[in-house]
């Protein structure tokens, strides 16, 4: 019998249906693609719409992590653990080897290898001729990351074309692309920090302990907190101090930074991020300060 | 530990509402939505200071708002809008989804990407302008891709000395245009962008206007899209054969994944499959491994079904008794969105909910006049042309009207040599 009143759905009921159904759809139209798991709470978030999505079946992609080696032992612990408990498959590529094959040159030695990974991700594709990657990519990180579509095409160099997108109507997303070429998707595009950190609560997710409250020894720097680890150790002359913090985000040690915090529980994190002040990426990134236009310049050389 | 924990008070669900700003170049599409974000405390304070800084860089004194939105290197370079930037702001009690439209005529694929999904539209008009042919072009897109609600924003009131006089007229000429296309439902408001008069505050120059102020127009808006019941409507996307050995349970499963489109589907209904024909009933409706006794729009759900029957991707499941029409023929209205022109000898793809069709032109009816609302003869479509056309498909595909189902009235056109996306139709 069918009801008279049309039900809706609550916000984050619709952001998840949303997310199943572009899965789905890249399930249904590319023959190999694969979803980006760096262990990272966006990700955490696009591991649960894939449970909702596939199962009781297995997913219709592998996992895959571009690992520049510089990361925080605690989430590389997890992504490992996560996938074990999924009983999914996990291909891990890591920018150390791009190096040592001579695709990745530094300038220096301390150089951040975050904008590198592009080029292994490039390697990835072509190494398991990937036609789609799913990644966590939200469209509120970033000013270029807003103009992006849910279906994003990249020609064989992995390059974006932001003046040129592919129009996308209604929900009949287009994933065609020849040998060669691949389509990025991003499920989670309409979603905000704050709706990330409701699903986690709601959800009851797991995240690796670092985006909780802990007490850290960083050192400032331009404005920032740097985390002293072997990677990122101190230099002569700087005061190390040891503060409460937790990361909002985590990503390659040497350029994401915790933020102040106590906030030791999701409820307290949800509050905290309800009345913050500064963006996540203006809080915690520190490559993207350098250039107005960093983030569409290296999306335009492949990254994601 | 501090008081944080106190602090937002638990927030009531009004679901979500999605909008976009469109109209002409220039009329303050991106500052209205920078303005809206600005007056509502959502732009934090560090986008904040770094659209300060390249305000300053240019010369200006205030703050370009249209910073926001206003992305990439190449729309700051020209102070246009090129391609749809997406904002999400909340009030508290609901999340909107922003889609900031280009108004150049060049860009207006990405204005009919952005309006295909909104359920609101905001049409700017620049004061001192009043209607123009991109303000008609907007409209009349908004109203063929069937946008419920539609705002007439007069904007730039300030440099029109907050004018009731001008107010009216652009009003009066807006309304008679709009009767001609048959729009009904229009809300018109004074504004100025700039100084954030009736956007959430009323500000004090516009006394002479009773009505409401943009943000209550917002909250206040419906977020459906049908003032009808509608049939149930379940596209296939994904069909789950779990056969996983170490639990005989599900080696029998067959899950059809996919979202409901429209309607309403409970356990024990009688379903009918397309193309086959093939009855049934519904035996579970699931989500991640729970169930539910019925389910609705919108939703992303897995059917099982008492019988087995052969079903795949691209298959439809309907309530018996409610079948959409099996069609090899259709006819649409077009938007073409392709520098290169609609051929009619061609043979492109159709893709229509989870389905894919060759399809050829059948025939072109007649060609849309922006300017007068004119039907015209025409051979060929050129991009942003808007055109009735009718198709001959190789493979039949579950319809409805448009009108009365958007999720399987609407199709779009892909160009296999490009895989391009050329084309956005609504069928009849
Ligand atoms: N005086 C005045 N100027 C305004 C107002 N709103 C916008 N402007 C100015 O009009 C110019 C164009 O504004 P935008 O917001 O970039 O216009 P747009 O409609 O987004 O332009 P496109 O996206 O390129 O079509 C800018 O210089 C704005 O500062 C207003 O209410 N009053
Ligand atoms: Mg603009």
């Amino acid at each position: 019998m069918t009801t008279l009143t049309k039900q809706t759905l609550s916000h984050l009921d619709w952001l998840e249906s949303e997310a199943i159904h572009i899965m789905r759809e890249v399930a249904g139209q590319c023959s190999n693609p694969v979803l980006l798991f760096s262990g990272g709470k966006d990700s955490i978030c696009m591991l649960r719409i894939a449970e909702k999505a596939f199962r009781p079946g297995r997913f219709p992609f592998p996992l895959m992590h571009i690992d520049t080696g510089h990361n925080y032992k605690e989430v590389t612990d997890f992504r490992d653990k996560r996938a074990a408990e999924l009983g999914e498959r996990l291909i891990v590529r890591s920018v150390e080897d791009s190096m040592a094959r001579g695709t990745v040159v530094l300038k220096s030695a301390d150089e951040s290898r975050n904008k590198h990974q592009s080029v292994t991700l490039l390697e990835a594709i072509e190494e398991f001729g990937f036609d789609a990657c799913i990644g966590g990519a939200r469209r509120d990180e970033e000013k270029a990351r807003a103009k992006e579509r849910i279906f994003s095409f990249r020609d064989e160099f992995g390059q974006w074309d932001p003046k040129n997108q592919r129009p996308e109507l209604w929900d009949l997303y287009n994933a065609r692309s020849f040998k060669g070429e691949n389509i990025r998707v991003f499920p989670i595009s309409n979603w905000t920090e704050f709706d990330v950190w409701q699903y986690i609560e709601r959800e009851q997710l797991e995240l690796p302990s670092i985006y909780y409250a802990h007490v850290r020894a960083i050192v400032r720097r331009q404005g920032g907190m740097l985390p002293v680890t072997d990677i990122t150790p101190a230099r002569p002359g700087d005061t190390i101090e040891n503060v409460r913090v937790r990361f909002r985000t985590v990503g390659d040690i040497t350029c994401t930074a915790p933020v102040e915090s106590d906030a030791d529980t999701i409820a307290r994190i949800i509050a905290e991020t309800a009345i913050t002040t500064i963006t996540e990426r203006g809080a915690t990134r520190l490559d993207d300060q350098t250039s107005e236009a960093s983030m569409e310049q290296r999306k335009k050389e492949g990254y994601f | 530990m501090s008081a944080i924990e106190n602090i937002p008070a638990e927030i009531q669900d009004n679901g979500l509402l999605r909008f976009l700003t469109c109209g002409s170049v220039d009329d303050g599409k991106s500052t209205l939505i920078g303005r809206l974000l600005f007056d509502s405390k959502t732009i934090l304070a560090d986008t904040l200071h770094a659209m300060e800084r390249t305000s300053k860089k240019r010369g200006m004194e205030a703050i370009d708002l249209s910073l926001l939105t206003d992305g990439l290197q190449a729309e700051r370079e020209q102070g246009i809008t090129i391609d749809v930037a997406y904002r999400y702001f909340t009030t508290g009690t609901r999340k909107y989804i922003i889609a900031d439209a280009p108004g150049h005529e060049q860009y207006t694929r990405n204005m009919v990407t952005a309006a295909s999904t909104a359920d609101l539209a905001i049409i700017l008009i620049d004061a001192r302008k009043g209607v123009l042919t991109q303000t008609r072009r907007h409209s009349y897109l908004a109203h063929l891709v069937n946008i419920p609600h539609i705002v007439v924003a007069i904007n730039k009131m300030d440099l029109v000395d907050y004018s009731q006089e001008v107010f009216d007229r652009i009003m009066a000429d807006y309304l008679a245009f709009a009767a001609r296309l048959g729009i009904e439902d229009v809300h018109f408001i004074p504004l100025s962008a700039l100084n954030g008069d009736m956007i959430v505050d009323r500000g004090e120059r516009l006394d002479w206007y009773r009505g409401p102020t943009l943000i209550d127009l917002l909250e206040a808006a419906s977020a459906s899209h049908v003032d009808h019941q509608e049939s149930f409507r379940f596209p296939v996307q994904y069909v789950c054969r779990p056969q996983d050995a170490a639990n005989p349970e599900l080696h029998d499963y067959r899950g059809f994944m996919g979202r409901v489109e429209s309607g309403v589907v409970a356990i024990g209904d009688a379903v009918t499959v397309l193309p086959s024909g093939r009855e049934t009933h519904v035996k579970d409706i699931q989500i991640n491994t729970g169930s539910l006794p019925q389910a609705f729009a919108e939703q992303s759900i897995t059917l099982l079904l008492d019988d087995e029957i052969d079903i795949s991707r691209g298959d439809m499941i309907v309530k018996t008794g409610e079948l959409p029409s099996v069609t090899k023929q259709i006819d649409a209205m077009l938007c073409w969105l392709s520098e290169s022109p609609l051929d009619p000898r061609r043979k492109y793809l159709i893709r229509h909910t989870t389905r894919d069709s060759k399809a050829m032109l059948a025939g072109i009816e007649f060609r849309m006049d922006i300017n007068t609302m004119e039907h015209q003869a025409a051979e060929k479509l050129a991009m942003n042309d808007i055109a009735k056309v009718s198709f001959k498909l190789a493979q039949p595909i579950f319809a409805d009207s448009y009108a009365e189902n958007r999720g399987t009235g609407a199709f779009i056109v892909i160009d296999e040599s490009s895989n391009n996306t050329v084309g956005a139709g609504m069928i009849l």
